[in-house]
């Protein structure tokens, strides 16, 4: 059973269609990474995967359970769906100790004293354990992005979600988060990851995604989709973004 | 200049003696003892409809900006009634019409009506204030709590509410001074209250001028008292990071 399985998702906002019949799976371990043009439907698409957006037609079962499903537990499913932002979306009134562990005691249902040894513990896995005491908005968007995958690690997901985890950063302070999500992709987390990072795809995707226009124009290989994309979109958008 | 006369507030309401001491013992009343009470009776009408109006304009701003359509409608159509009749006129309402037509309100004390009529008619003000301080925080953080596993309920606990409320303290604060002088208006329903004391009291003693500024002087006190403790509250609740936060 695969970890995602997406079968013929649409979706309109009124009369616009944003998502055409999207179908793919992540297996278990898998990383794909979502790639095409702004205004693809790649954000929506992956927010999808854990209900934030609502589908009309089509149906995502995640670990097999029904995500368009009425009678679905949503805030259930989303406490083993980790997912991670554009704009970080750190919960700014609260330190960073107690961001990494507020969720873990109020949906899990672990101890106070437990949640934050298990927050500390991922934030120094991503080397800001000498921030604990602080608020967001005193971290650089770097700092704060490594905080919010720690915050998402916190809750032991099945699988992450990432949607464009870079795009909101500083050039300098991308491969910091990079970094962080190579060494989870390494150690078999299964990730969904919106980017425009083909380097971060080259090292450590199995399968790349292509959008356009709310279709999934290509679902491959990794090398195959870099060797030889076979529409001529993707390859258009492959020489802008490899090329600039 | 005429001459001032602050003695005026020594006097008995009832044979005009000046008292020495300036309080009335047992049984008898300065126009000072009235004042005060008066002050008394504008703090608890005002006081009272804050509460209310805090907790029905929270309410009513939150369900503006739930999902659910129902609860949207009620929350829209709530402010809109509550803000497009003038003050007065509510007070009125509440006073001659609403108990003709619901008839266990009869016995009711023109006071509970007051605090009911300024506090509904402010909580459409704040409900407004709540739903912008909500609406301020864009989807990020809603979706963000959502992701997290909490419910819609948990969501605006944790999540969305204390970051809200942060925001919109500078208008609450304008709200909650505004009631304060709003409540002038009990006077119309005979609430003995600082300006009922300020019209009788001038209209028996001739002394406007002492009378009106004794009155004015208290609002401003109680509105102004109001407007620092909310800037108390609002240096406390200081999220360190944020714009004006410090480090």
């Amino acid at each position: 059973m695969p970890m995602i399985e997406m079968k013929n998702v649409s979706k309109w906002y009124g009369e616009f269609r944003v998502l055409t019949e999207c179908t793919t799976q992540v297996e278990k371990g898998e990383v794909i990474v979502v790639c095409g043009p702004s205004g693809s439907g790649k954000s929506t698409l992956i927010k999808c995967v854990n209900g934030l957006e609502l589908f009309q037609q089509g149906d995502i079962l995640v670990n097999g359970i029904s995500v368009g499903d009425t009678k679905t537990n949503l805030p259930k499913l989303r406490a083993r769906v980790g997912m991670v932002f554009q704009h970080f979306e750190l919960f700014p009134h609260m330190t960073i100790t107690e961001n990494l562990s507020i969720a873990q005691i109020k949906v899990l249902g672990r101890s106070k004293d437990e949640a934050t040894e298990r927050g500390l513990k991922l934030l120094e896995r991503v080397g800001l354990k000498e921030q604990a005491a602080k608020h967001p908005g005193q971290l650089s968007g770097g700092q704060q992005q490594r905080v919010a995958i720690a915050r998402a690690l916190s809750m032991d997901p099945i699988c992450m979600l990432f949607d464009e985890p870079t795009s909101a950063l500083d050039p300098e302070m991308i491969n910091e988060v990079l970094d962080v999500m190579v060494e989870l992709a390494q150690e078999g987390m299964t990730m969904m990851v919106v980017t425009h990072e083909m380097g971060f795809a080259h090292k450590v995707a199995h399968r790349v995604v292509f959008m356009d226009q709310g279709k999934i124009v290509e679902d491959d290989k990794k090398d195959a989709f870099f060797g030889s994309p076979r529409s001529e979109r993707a390859q258009q958008f492959l020489s802008k973004i490899l090329h600039h | 200049m005429a001459t001032w006369d602050w003695q005026v507030f020594c006097k008995d309401t009832i044979d005009g003696k000046i008292v020495p001491g300036c309080f009335g013992g047992s049984g008898d009343t300065t126009y000072l003892d009235w004042l005060l009470s008066a002050w008394g009776w504008t703090l608890s009408v005002s006081l009272l409809a804050l509460l209310v109006a805090l907790a029905l304009g929270a309410l009513m701003g939150i369900l503006r900006t739930t999902p659910h359509r129902g609860l949207v409608l009620l929350g829209n159509a709530w402010t809109e009634l509550f803000r497009n009749i003038p003050l007065l006129v509510q007070i009125f309402l509440w006073y001659h019409v609403v108990p003709a037509l619901i008839p266990p309100l009869r016995g009711v004390p023109s006071f509970i009506l007051v605090v009911l009529g300024l506090g509904l008619f402010t909580s459409a003000r704040i409900s407004e204030q709540v739903r912008a301080g909500i609406q301020s925080l864009a989807g990020g953080q809603r979706m963000a709590g959502l992701a997290m596993g909490f419910t819609l309920p948990q969501t605006y606990r944790y999540v969305l509410l204390p970051m809200a409320f942060r925001i919109i303290i500078p208008p609450l604060t304008s709200e909650s001074m505004n009631i304060i002088k709003n409540s002038s208006v009990a006077f119309a329903v005979s609430i003995s209250e600082l300006t009922l004391f300020a019209l009788q009291a001038q209209e028996e003693t001739s002394r406007g001028i002492e009378v009106y500024l004794a009155v004015t002087g208290l609002y401003f006190i109680s509105a102004f008292a109001i407007n620092r403790a909310m800037l108390f509250v609002e240096n406390r609740m200081r999220v360190p990071g944020m714009i004006g936060g410090g480090t």
